[in-house]
């Protein structure tokens, strides 16, 4: 038997209002103004799919081990890295054991559950647990349709052998190379096809035949789905579908347009997160996914999913972390979608040495420092002398991880010198409970409404992009622990 | 135990160019004008000198590395010269190569200069830049006036004081300097300033604006050196010798060990300590005649007066507000202006601080000259952030006080 033995979450606490970018390009395209109504999720500029991953990831993990992970699978068509696998820097962040197969899923919408099947298939075959990420931050083009229904967001799962709180209970999928948009080789952004043929032709012909097999596969009848779970922005074609297919029609469950917005092949797993926070024990989930064929998938609630739905931010906790933005430049500005004078403070080379990288990865991406196994102190980074000046004991460090740690600010700034994409730059010297500090950069905090004393806790995000060399380089900051961990 | 330095080098003589935008100068054309004039003070030729220490900060901005730069400018005839570099106290380690070479006898006369050339960046503030390959990494995203801003933050949860006291005291601080600063010809900037415009200046990293934050400058100074019997046998009397040496240099403690609040400086507290030692005093705030603080930001300025021992600790907003460290006052702060309005060329500012304790020693600082005789001045260069940084404690006086 295999299920999910864990599940988390994570979106952007920026929310984009559509309204902001119908104002800017409505002159342009009046098509757009049917959009103007709520909100989407946009990663702030130091956030993509990689470290959306690696918080949703966070959540599903919580205080559990991490070393036992037979594998990790990242699914995304948005990964920053093209050839470095991204799976694994959201592995060495995790600080999941070494023993461990990690793979990047992509090249469609479809990607997040069909990497789903593949990894289950890989639990059933060999065991787990294993980490199953998605997450997706798609591009699009200045008043596209699609600038409003995308969404940014991440969503995780434990997959083990064991019901876990919804156990498996079979899946179906097709392929099919029906090409309702693409995105070509180098190119920034989607080319889409006319919609009414991607409903007619596409959903309305492909979706519930597979729908069906999975049924069959599972042993169910229709009427026995709780939870239907399908991403699809196009207007009434989830009902079309459930009707179809025989499910009842209050079994679809709402696609998060103008909450979060379509995040993409993460969206099968953010809606499934979703129900999952909401099913009750005994309940059946069928999730099913579009993008060059369909996958469906269908898992029943056990006992054990009430606690776990206490104990995680998951996707509804995730909605209601949320900082309304306004200023749609800035979300172009973020995203590098307009050309800004940036200043010459931000000319500043930023190679990274690969070698000081792979050197100093425990240090870098994992936030490993050190605990002096003399006196007890924990310092970062980790270091050949103790910093204890009643200590200095030499080479007496072993590895202390700092990321969980409980922070609280002990002195800060807001810089308007530095070059910063999001000015000011916050920053200070943040002080641990279980010990030791970091002059570090803050994330997610308002202007005006840092203090001494504030908790914080650590997050992994972009550190700096280097545009010369398109290299995206990581590490952890301080975010407020109120607002991540708000639930 | 050694007993230290204490009057047993003597200032020969001493220059300092005209701080400010030099756009019109290259940095050896600035060596040669501070240099013009402390070797015309000294009264001695070229060939007397028998060593140098050369002080650049920010290199890569103009000289470049090594000690070729200042020989050849100078024409230094094949003698030893040596760059250092440590922060913003890189002209006090020029100062501390020269006064030791002469102090142990290796040489009976040397030269310390140093020379910054800020102001072809092609913006203002400091050059932003590389802060080696794994800092660059983990390292905050931090600007000077970022760091020293944390001050501020760590001394009012610290104190007690309210945004409101602080910012009062900081401006008060900027405005004596700017007051100061326009009897200095020298001064990169000669204009008196209120507290309403420093109140109302645009904030460059809170709670500091732009008022509380000192200028970049291009600029040199430098100092020549020697033992007071070859100073005397020169021709020079009213001898001005140094007191007092001392360097303190974090070691980790402050960034990465709990014990530091953030308050304060703690290398300034051991340099301050070990300073007043060296030079026989006790009393800093009854034997300190005027004090060149390292006023980078004015909050680096009212931290410092309590790490020197003058102020006592919470105690500088008051001693500031009641005009302690005015130019009348009983313990004038930055009489020349300071880092705020005489400019900070950096590898040349541990240098012109000793410059002006110098000339006020001499009653050769005119328009700006303490009224009370000076007797000793304390010379204070800070480099790097508060919670990891470089300071430097210089005693100067006259000789045998």
């Amino acid at each position: 038997m295999v299920g999910i033995a864990s599940f988390g979450g994570y979106i952007p606490r920026l929310r984009l209002s559509r309204k902001a970018i119908v104002e800017a390009n409505g002159w342009f395209n009046a098509g757009l103004r049917a959009y103007a109504k709520a909100e989407r999720a946009i990663c702030s500029w130091d956030e993509d799919s990689v470290t959306m991953a690696v918080e949703a990831a966070r959540d599903a993990l919580a205080d559990g081990p991490r070393e036992d992970f037979r594998a990790l699978y990242l699914a995304t068509t948005s990964a920053p890295f093209e050839d470095r696998q991204n799976a694994g820097i959201v592995a060495q962040a995790l600080r999941l054991g070494a023993d461990l197969n990690t793979m990047d899923v992509g090249a469609s919408q479809r990607a997040g559950t069909t990497g789903l099947v593949a990894a289950l298939d890989a639990v059933a075959a060999r065991g787990g647990p294993v980490l199953y990420v998605a997450a997706e931050k798609r591009r699009a083009a200045a008043a596209s349709q699609a600038e409003l229904l995308y969404g940014d967001g991440a969503a995780a799962l434990v997959l083990d052998r064991a019901d876990g709180v919804a156990r498996f209970l079979g899946s179906r999928s097709a392929s099919v190379d029906f090409v309702d948009h693409y995105k070509g080789k180098g190119r920034e952004f989607d080319y889409n096809w006319e919609e009414r043929w991607i409903r007619d032709e596409g959903y309305l012909k492909i979706v519930s035949p597979v729908i069906a097999g999975a049924l069959a596969e599972a042993g169910l009848k229709p009427a026995d789905i709780a939870h239907f779970c399908l991403p699809c922005t196009l207007p009434r074609v989830a009902q079309a579908i459930a009707k179809q297919a025989g499910l009842a029609e209050t079994s679809v469950r709402p696609n998060l347009d103008g909450l979060c917005g379509d995040t993409g092949a993460a969206h099968p797993l953010v809606m499934l997160v979703h129900a999952l926070q909401e099913a009750k024990p005994g309940e059946r989930i069928l999730v099913a996914s579009f993008g060059n064929g369909c996958d469906a998938l269908i898992f029943e609630a056990t006992d054990a999913l009430p606690a776990m739905q206490r104990a995680r931010r998951g996707i509804a906790g995730a909605l209601k972390r949320r900082k309304e933005e306004t200023n749609y430049a800035k979300y172009l500005a973020f995203n590098d979608l307009l050309k800004m004078e940036r200043g010459l403070r931000s000319e500043v080379d930023k190679q990274t040495p690969l070698t000081t990288l792979y050197r100093k990865k425990d240090m870098l991406l994992s936030l490993i420092g050190g605990k002096c196994e003399r006196c007890g102190t924990v310092q970062f980074p980790k270091s050949n002398i103790c910093v204890n000046p009643n200590c200095r004991a030499m080479h007496s460090q072993v590895d202390q991880p700092f990321s969980e740690f409980n922070g609280t600010v002990m002195s800060f700034t807001a810089d308007l010198l530095t070059y910063c994409p999001d000015p000011p730059a916050h920053y200070g010297m943040v002080q641990f409970a279980e010990g030791g500090r970091m002059m570090v950069d803050f994330t997610e905090v308002d202007a005006g409404q840092v203090e001494v004393g504030m908790p914080m806790r650590m997050v992994f995000r972009i550190k700096e992009v280097d545009p010369a060399r398109g290299f995206t380089r990581y590490f952890w900051k301080a975010a407020p622990a109120g607002a991540a961990k708000e639930v | 135990m050694a007993k230290g330095i204490r009057d047993k080098v003597a200032i020969l003589g001493m220059g300092c160019s005209k701080f400010g935008e030099r756009w019109d100068r290259e940095a050896d054309d600035l060596i040669v004008e501070a240099y013009e004039e402390a070797i015309a003070d000294a009264g001695i030729d070229t060939s007397r000198i028998e060593a140098a220490w050369f002080s650049t900060a920010i290199e890569e901005q103009h000289v470049g590395k090594s000690g070729v730069p200042l020989a050849t400018a100078l024409r230094l005839p094949y003698i030893p010269v040596t760059r250092v570099e440590n922060y913003c106290a890189s002209g006090s380690e020029a100062f501390r190569g020269a006064t030791y070479a002469v102090a142990s006898g290796a040489c009976d006369i040397a030269l310390a200069l140093g020379v910054e050339k800020l102001k072809d960046t092609g913006y203002g503030g400091l050059p932003q830049s590389g802060r080696g390959a794994l800092n660059s990494m983990y390292w905050a995203n931090l600007s000077a006036p970022g760091s020293f801003a944390q001050l501020a933050a760590a001394y009012r949860a610290k104190h007690g004081v309210s945004r409101e006291d602080l910012k009062k005291a900081m401006a008060h601080i900027s405005v004596k300097s700017h007051d100061n600063g326009s009897r200095n010809p020298k001064a990169h900037l000669q204009n008196k300033i209120t507290e309403e415009t420093v109140l109302k200046a645009p904030l460059v990293a809170e709670p500091l604006g732009l008022y509380d934050c000192c200028g970049v400058s291009d600029g040199s100074a430098c100092a020549i050196v020697t033992t007071p019997e070859i100073a005397r046998s020169l021709g020079k009397q009213d001898l001005i010798t140094v007191k007092a040496l001392q360097l303190a240099v974090s070691n980790g403690q402050e960034a990465q060990h709990n014990s530091w609040d953030g308050s304060y400086f703690a290398t300034a507290r051991a340099a301050a300590k070990r300073a007043y030692q060296e030079a026989g005093i006790d009393k800093p705030r009854e034997q300190i005649s005027l004090v060149e603080a390292h006023d980078c930001f004015s909050i680096t300025e009212l931290v410092t007066l309590e790490d020197l021992y003058i102020s006592p600790e919470g105690g500088a907003v008051k001693d500031v507000l009641d005009g302690f460290y005015d130019a009348d006052g009983k313990v004038p702060c930055q009489i020349d202006g300071g880092l705020k309005c005489f400019g900070h060329p950096i590898g040349a500012s541990g240098l012109r601080m000793i410059y002006e304790i110098y000339l006020q020693m001499q009653g050769r600082a005119g328009a700006r000259q303490r009224r009370q005789e000076p007797v000793r001045g304390l010379v204070h260069n800070l480099g790097g952030m508060p919670h990891q940084n470089v300071c430097s404690i210089a005693i100067i006086g006259k000789h045998g006080s």
